[in-house]
C-alpha cells in the first residue's frame, strides 16, 4: 500500500517537473519572436515566466502588482516567494530568481560575490520600491495620539520609562491625562527589517539610551514583550492594556499612534511625510550609479518628514545572461515604478509611494537593463 | 534421498508482499538515517565558519536557554496533560454509559484534528487575555513561589499559557491511549476486586490503575514527544527571550527550539542558518532520549504491550 501511494506521487510529481519545464521553454522562444514581429510603434507583447523572491514586507504589494501586472500583459507569469529578505537575496546569488525584494540593500560584501543569472562580470541595480512608515502604536484608554521625541522612545523600549505618566513623557503632551501604568513594550520575536529600521531609528537619535545600535533579535537585558510577525504584535498591543509596539503602519488600525518629534515640530506617520524622508537621505558611498542604496537620515530636520519607515529595494541584474528575462524584468520593473504601479500598491497595502523624483531615477536605471 | 520435508510453496503475492513490507520497513530507516545525515552535514559550518553575532558566546550558550525552554514548556504540558488524560480515560473506560463513552471518545479525537496553527490563533486570541487576571491573582497570592514570581505579563502571553496550549494538544493522543489500555484491564481482575467488597474507586485503585501504570508511562512520553516538537503554537503564544527563566507568568519566557527555528529562520542568511540546524539536531537528539525512555519503559512490562 505504501508503495503504491508512493509510486502515484512520484508518478504525479514527474508530470509536474516535467509540465514545468514545457512552460519554460516556451519562454525563451517567445519574446524575441515577437519583438522582431512587432517593428512598429505598437507595444510589444511580451511572455514568458518571472521569478523572484524575498522581503514578506512587501508581499502584500507583490500580490496587487502581479495581478494589475498580469491582466496587462497575460502571456507573462510573475511568481513572487515572500521568503524574507536575507533569503531572497540568497536565492538571486544563486540564480534562482530573476528579481529579488529586500528590506536591506545589498552588503558590500555580497557585491563582490558573482551572480548567475547576470552576465558574467555584470552587477545587479536597486532601487527603493515600497517604502512603509513604522508607526509606534499603542493601547490606552481614550488616548489616540501622543507625542515623543527619540529619547522617550528609546527609553520605553529600553525598560527605562516603565510608566506611562512618567515625566519624559508628560512634559511632551500637556493637556493630556496620562494613566498611572505600567507599559509593556512589544517587539518582534521573528527577526525583521520592520525591527532593524525602527532600532537604526532610536540608536540614530538617541545613541545614548538605545546603546546596541541597530539590530534584528531583541537584546534581552532590554526586556518587554516578544510577538511574531507584524500580526502578533498588533494583536499583543490591542489586546493588552498600557501595551506599545511598532508595526507596519498600513496595520495601525484603530490604536493610538505617536507622533515623533522632528526638528522642533512632532510628526505624525503619513505616506507623504515617509517618502518625504527618503528624499531627504543621502546615498550609500562608493556605489555605482545605478546603485540606489539610500542611508535613511533618521535625525532628518526636514520639516514634514517622518524618519521611522522601512524602505524595501528592488533588485535584478543590469545584464541579463538570459535575455528573454531582461525584457521581461524591464517590463515589470517599469511597472511596478509606475505611479499606477505605485498607487496600485499603496490602495491595497497602505504603505507610501515613491516620489516623482526618485521615479525617474529608477526608471533611468530600468531603461539600461539589457 | 528424497526430501521428507514439505517445501513451502511460495507464491508470487507471498513474494510481493513480503519484499513490500520489507521495503517499507527499510524506507522508515533510511528516512531516520537520511534526516540526521542532513542535520549533521548542515551544523558543520555553524562550528567551523565565521562567528555568528547571534551566538557570539558559542553554541551552547545560544542554544542552552532554548533547550530550557522546550524541556520547561513540555514538561508544564504534561504536568497538566497526564491527570486530565487519565480522567478522561477513566471516565470513558468505567463510568460514562457507552453511548455517551463513544461520543466523548470521538471528541476527545476530534482534538487531535485541529490544525496547531488554529491552538496558536486560539492561544493569542482567546485563551491569554483570559487567563491574564488568573495570572494576576497567582502573582499577587501565590508570587512568594518563585514560579509565579515577577513582573506579569499584560497580555497574558506566557510560559503557563503555552504549557496549558501544549496539555490540549498532547491530551487527545494520550487520553485514546491510556483509554486502550485501561480497557485491556482483566475482567477477572475487576471483578475480583469487587467481589471482595471495594467500592468502584477502590477497585481502580486496585485492579486498573497498578495495571495502565506504564501504558500511562508511555501515553506521557508520546504526549511529551508531540509537545517537544510543537512549533507554530508555541512560535505564535509565547513572548520569548534568550534567557533560562523559571517564571511562567512574565513577558520574559525561554524560547522553545522548534519555535526558535521557525521564527529565524526566514530572515536568516549564511551559517545563521546552520547554527539554527544545528539547534534542530540538538531537539532530533532530546527526542530520540525521550523515545528511548518511553521504550525502555514499556519493556520492562512487555506482557501487557503489543509493540515488542
Amino acid at each position: 500500500m505504501n508503495n503504491i501511494l508512493k509510486l502515484g506521487a512520484l508518478a504525479a510529481a514527474s508530470t509536474l517537473v516535467l509540465a514545468g519545464c514545457a512552460a519554460n521553454e516556451a519562454v525563451v522562444e517567445t519574446p524575441t519572436t515577437s519583438a522582431a514581429a512587432g517593428s512598429t510603434e505598437t507595444v510589444v507583447e511580451i511572455t514568458g515566466t518571472l521569478n523572484g523572491s524575498g522581503a514578506s514586507s512587501m508581499a502584500a504589494g507583490q500580490e496587487a502588482w502581479i495581478a494589475a501586472f498580469q491582466i496587462a500583459n497575460p502571456g507573462v507569469t510573475v511568481n513572487y516567494d515572500p521568503t524574507g529578505s536575507g533569503t531572497g537575496r540568497a536565492q538571486f546569488m544563486e540564480g534562482a530568481t530573476s528579481f529579488t525584494g529586500s528590506d536591506s540593500y545589498w552588503k558590500d560584501e555580497e557585491l563582490l560575490e558573482t551572480f548567475p543569472s547576470c552576465e558574467v562580470g555584470t552587477m545587479p541595480w536597486e532601487f527603493p520600491i515600497w517604502i512603509s512608515p513604522i508607526a509606534v502604536i499603542f493601547n490606552l484608554d481614550g488616548i489616540s495620539s501622543l507625542n515623543m521625541d527619540g529619547a522617550t522612545v528609546a527609553g520605553i523600549f529600553a525598560g527605562e520609562i516603565t510608566m506611562w505618566n512618567d515625566s519624559a513623557i508628560a512634559a511632551a503632551n500637556p493637556g493630556v491625562a496620562l494613566p498611572e501604568l505600567q507599559i509593556t513594550a512589544v517587539h518582534r520575536s521573528d527577526e525583521s527589517g520592520t525591527s532593524k529600521n525602527f532600532t537604526d531609528y532610536l540608536a540614530k537619535v538617541a545613541e545614548n539610551v538605545w546603546t546596541v545600535g541597530a539590530i534584528e533579535a531583541w537584546p534581552v537585558e532590554y526586556g518587554g514583550e516578544g510577538a511574531q510577525g507584524t500580526s502578533g504584535v498588533v494583536s499583543a498591543v490591542t489586546g493588552g492594556n498600557g501595551t506599545i509596539g511598532y508595526a507596519d503602519a498600513s496595520r495601525a488600525g484603530d490604536l493610538g499612534t505617536v507622533a515623533v518629534k522632528v526638528g522642533t515640530d512632532f510628526v505624525s506617520y503619513s505616506a507623504e511625510a515617509a517618502a518625504a524622508v527618503v528624499d531627504a537621505s543621502p546615498l550609500a558611498e562608493g556605489r555605482e550609479s545605478y546603485d540606489l542604496a539610500y542611508k535613511i537620515d533618521r535625525n532628518t530636520t526636514a520639516s514634514g518628514a517622518y524618519p521611522i519607515v522601512l524602505v524595501s529595494y528592488l533588485m535584478g541584474c543590469n545584464d541579463y545572461a538570459d535575455d528573454a528575462q531582461a525584457e521581461l524584468v524591464r517590463a515589470w520593473a517599469s511597472f511596478l515604478v509606475s505611479e499606477e504601479g505605485q498607487n496600485a500598491a499603496a490602495a491595497s497595502a497602505g504603505n507610501a509611494p515613491i516620489s516623482a523624483g526618485l521615479r525617474a531615477k529608477a526608471q533611468a536605471i530600468i531603461d539600461a537593463i539589457k | 534421498m528424497t526430501d521428507t520435508k514439505p517445501k513451502a510453496v511460495r507464491r508470487l503475492g507471498d513474494i510481493v508482499f513480503a519484499n513490500l513490507a520489507f521495503f517499507a520497513g527499510v524506507s522508515i530507516l533510511a528516512t531516520l538515517a537520511t534526516v540526521a545525515a542532513f542535520l549533521f552535514a548542515q551544523s558543520v559550518p555553524a562550528f567551523t565558519g565565521p562567528p555568528i553575532d547571534a551566538a557570539s558566546e558559542g553554541f551552547f550558550s545560544y542554544v542552552l536557554p532554548f533547550v530550557f525552554g522546550t524541556v520547561y514548556a513540555s514538561v508544564i504540558g504534561l504536568a497538566i496533560a497526564t491527570p486530565l488524560a487519565v480522567g478522561i480515560a477513566l471516565y470513558i473506560s468505567h463510568f460514562a454509559n457507552r453511548r455517551f463513552a463513544q461520543i466523548l471518545g470521538y471528541a476527545v479525537d476530534l482534538l487531535a484534528a485541529i490544525p496547531s496553527v488554529v491552538y496558536g490563533l486560539w492561544g493569542i486570541l482567546v485563551l491569554a487575555p483570559f487567563l491574564s487576571p488568573t495570572f494576576n491573582w497567582l502573582n499577587a497570592n501565590l508570587g512568594w513561589i518563585p514560579m509565579f514570581a515577577g513582573q506579569v505579563s499584560a497580555t497574558g502571553r506566557t510560559m503557563l499559557t503555552v504549557g496549558i496550549v501544549l496539555a490540549i494538544m498532547v491530551l487527545p493522543i494520550m487520553a485514546a491511549l491510556i483509554r486502550e489500555i485501561f480497557l485491556q484491564t482483566p475482567r477477572l481482575h475487576e471483578e475480583a476486586a469487587l467481589a471482595l467488597g471495594a467500592t468502584r474507586w477502590e477497585m481502580i485503585k486496585m485492579a486498573v490503575l497498578p495495571f495502565g501504570r506504564p501504558g500511562i508511562i508511555s501515553a506521557a512520553m508520546l504526549g511529551l514527544g508531540r509537545a517537544l516538537g510543537e512549533t507554530m503554537a508555541v512560535a505564535m503564544v509565547l513572548s520569548p527571550a534568550a534567557v533560562v527563566s523559571f517564571a511562567v507568568l512574565t513577558s520574559t519566557n525561554s524560547n522553545t527550539i522548534a519555535a526558535n527555528i521557525a521564527l529565524q529562520f526566514p530572515e536568516a542568511g549564511g551559517n545563521y542558518t546552520n547554527l539554527l540546524i544545528a539547534t534542530g539536531l540538538v531537539l532530533f537528539a532530546i527526542t530520540m532520549v525521550v523515545n528511548m525512555i518511553a521504550r525502555w519503559v514499556i519493556s520492562r512490562r512487555a506482557e501487557f504491550s503489543g509493540a515488542n
